[in-house]
């Protein structure tokens, strides 16, 4: 059987404004529908040529946007529950689908009111058990007042800065570097809000070693993609940017966080070689990473068990620079969840095809061919997918 | 505004068991009867070798501090008022991991690897939690 490698591209995005609004405008339908349209819309094609929909998991069903968009022939539809991870997964099933004749065109959308309306903690208290693992949270964490992912995760930070000397300077390091590449980003909700290593140790404490600047920045927006066979899409009118590897992994177990052998194991562990593999890419081929960003240690952690440095030394990978703007690896060149707006990890998306056609503005990195995109879900559930230039 | 409830564990089914024996004082983890490997969170079968079969195993008690966060901002209303306070990983000689917390320890006194040994917490007539204090250097069962 051929390799999937190439056989689809993601021929279209779109993507609404992202806010901080003090009430809702509409629904999440609202916002997806604004983001579905303006992928279809960069595609070329009409709403009624899409034929497969992969909705986000507890947000709208494809029927919903079905019925909005006039697809009256809805040939493929499903929902990965990967949670922040997602988005990987579900380009990755859309590719198989429209590399193997099951669909044309797969609208993959993906978004909320995620500050103006229902915030992550107060869905996480209200209702923990709707996510993987959360019976375990609501059993074993939440007595103890361990109700929310930054003190879930923060615990992880703890850890390796107990085991490997990993210092508040490094987590920080990921914030300003974030922070430094929303400010040539138009569409980041902080650029214009430049900060330094300084700032960043003077924000106060949320969950001891998190800081609030340590925490992605909860917003509303929505963003789309449109998944089309490679050679469907040579037809079309945006630059298709061929998805050249993709894959999944999930830590074990996976739906508890804290009981794990190895507890600095995530899916992206095992997933990045397969994803790698896929695409017949090497870390040093890697142009820019978007790295699925909680919090700022998450991404340190997914650099180290990605490979991109060994296990205990990613914050002297993060240190001087190299993640940042003009760096040797530019993480989350649009800001990330940090400081762009936390879209699901969808914003990942949007900006490694924006880097791959060479429309990313001030902020472009040089000659980019090869980019990273990951997403993190629940208890660290992992996908990676590699995107390509088509050049 | 009226203060919110603090989250209890559903205790039913197995985490209704581990929390059974709380009640009684005794501090229990689920041992495979055919491969004899300790586990925790509660699990129908045994990962390493499949088998169905398994017992609550009383544990000695002890363990160390492996892990934990201080909460500066709490995220739950029923705990508004009670930060700082300080959610821990306690790794239990049996090898298990159990989150919860030192009742001894401020939180600036934690590191990993402290020595902890279970007290047990009757919050309400139904609900017992184990916590910790700092362990007396003394073994006991619990
Ligand atoms: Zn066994």
């Amino acid at each position: 059987m051929a390799s999937p490698r190439g056989q689809a591209c993601i021929a279209g995005i779109g993507h609404t404004e992202y806010t901080r609004a003090k009430v809702p405008t509409g629904t999440n339908l609202t916002l997806e529908l604004r983001a579905a349209r303006a992928a279809i819309d960069d595609a070329g094609l009409r709403a009624g040529e899409i034929d497969g929909i992969l909705p986000f998991f507890g947000i709208d069903l494809a029927e919903e946007i079905a019925v909005h968009l006039g697809i009256a022939d809805l040939r493929f539809q499903m929902t990965s529950h990967l949670g922040g991870a997602a988005p990987g997964a579900s380009i990755a099933v859309a590719a198989l689908a429209v590399a193997n004749g099951i669909a044309n065109h797969v609208l993959v959308p993906g978004g909320w009111w995620g500050y103006a309306g229902r915030r992550v903690r107060e869905v996480v208290v209200q209702d923990v058990s709707a996510m993987s693992g959360g019976a375990n949270a609501r059993d074993f964490y939440f007595p103890y007042g361990l109700t929310a992912p930054v003190q879930w995760f923060s615990m992880i930070a703890r850890l390796h800065m107990e085991t490997f000397g990993t210092r508040p300077e490094h987590l920080g390091a990921v914030a300003v570097a974030c922070r430094a590449h929303a400010q040539r980003n138009p569409h980041a909700l902080l650029r214009g809000k430049p900060i330094t290593i300084d700032d960043y140790l003077a924000s106060p404490m949320i969950s001891d070693p998190y800081r609030l600047l340590d925490c992605s920045l909860e917003a509303d927006g929505a963003a789309a993609f449109i998944v089309t066979s490679a050679e469907r899409a040579r037809d079309l009118r945006a630059r298709a940017v061929p998805i050249l590897g993709f894959a999944q992994g999930q830590p074990f177990p996976a739906d508890d966080i804290v009981t794990r052998d190895d507890p600095f194991e995530l899916g992206v562990t095992h997933a990045t070689a397969r994803a790698f593999e896929m695409a017949e890419v090497r870390h040093a081929d890697v142009d820019f990473a978007e790295i699925y960003d909680p919090f700022t240690f998450q991404v340190i952690q997914q650099l180290e068990e990605m490979g991109f440095c060994e296990r205990g030394e990613g914050g002297a990978f993060v240190d001087g620079g190299r993640i940042a703007p003009g760096g040797e690896l530019p993480v989350n060149t649009h800001g990330g969840l940090l400081s762009e707006a936390h879209v699901l990890g969808m914003n990942h998306f949007v900006e490694a095809v924006r880097q791959l056609r060479g429309e990313a503005g001030e902020r472009q990195v040089a000659g980019a061919r090869i980019g990273v995109v990951t997403g993190f879900g629940d208890f660290g559930d992992g996908s990676v997918v590699v995107l390509g230039s088509g050049a | 505004m009226t203060s919110a409830a603090k989250p209890v564990p559903l205790l039913r089914h197995l985490s209704g068991e581990f929390y059974a024996h709380c009640r009684s004082h005794e501090l229990r983890f689920q041992r495979c009867t055919q491969c004899r490997s300790w586990r925790h969170v509660p699990r129908q079968t045994c990962a390493r070798c499949g088998a169905w079969d398994w017992e609550w195993a009383r544990s000695s008690g002890h363990g160390t501090v492996f892990t934990w966060t201080v909460v500066r901002r709490p995220m739950h209303p029923a705990f508004a008022s009670a930060a700082p306070y300080a959610p821990c990983v306690i790794e239990m000689e049996e090898g298990v991991r159990v989150v919860s917390e030192v009742v001894d320890c401020a939180p600036a006194d934690l590191r990993k690897g402290l020595a902890v040994e279970v007290v047990f917490d009757d919050v309400t007539p139904e609900l017992t939690l184990p916590k910790f204090r700092r362990a007396s250097g003394g073994r006991r069962p619990s």
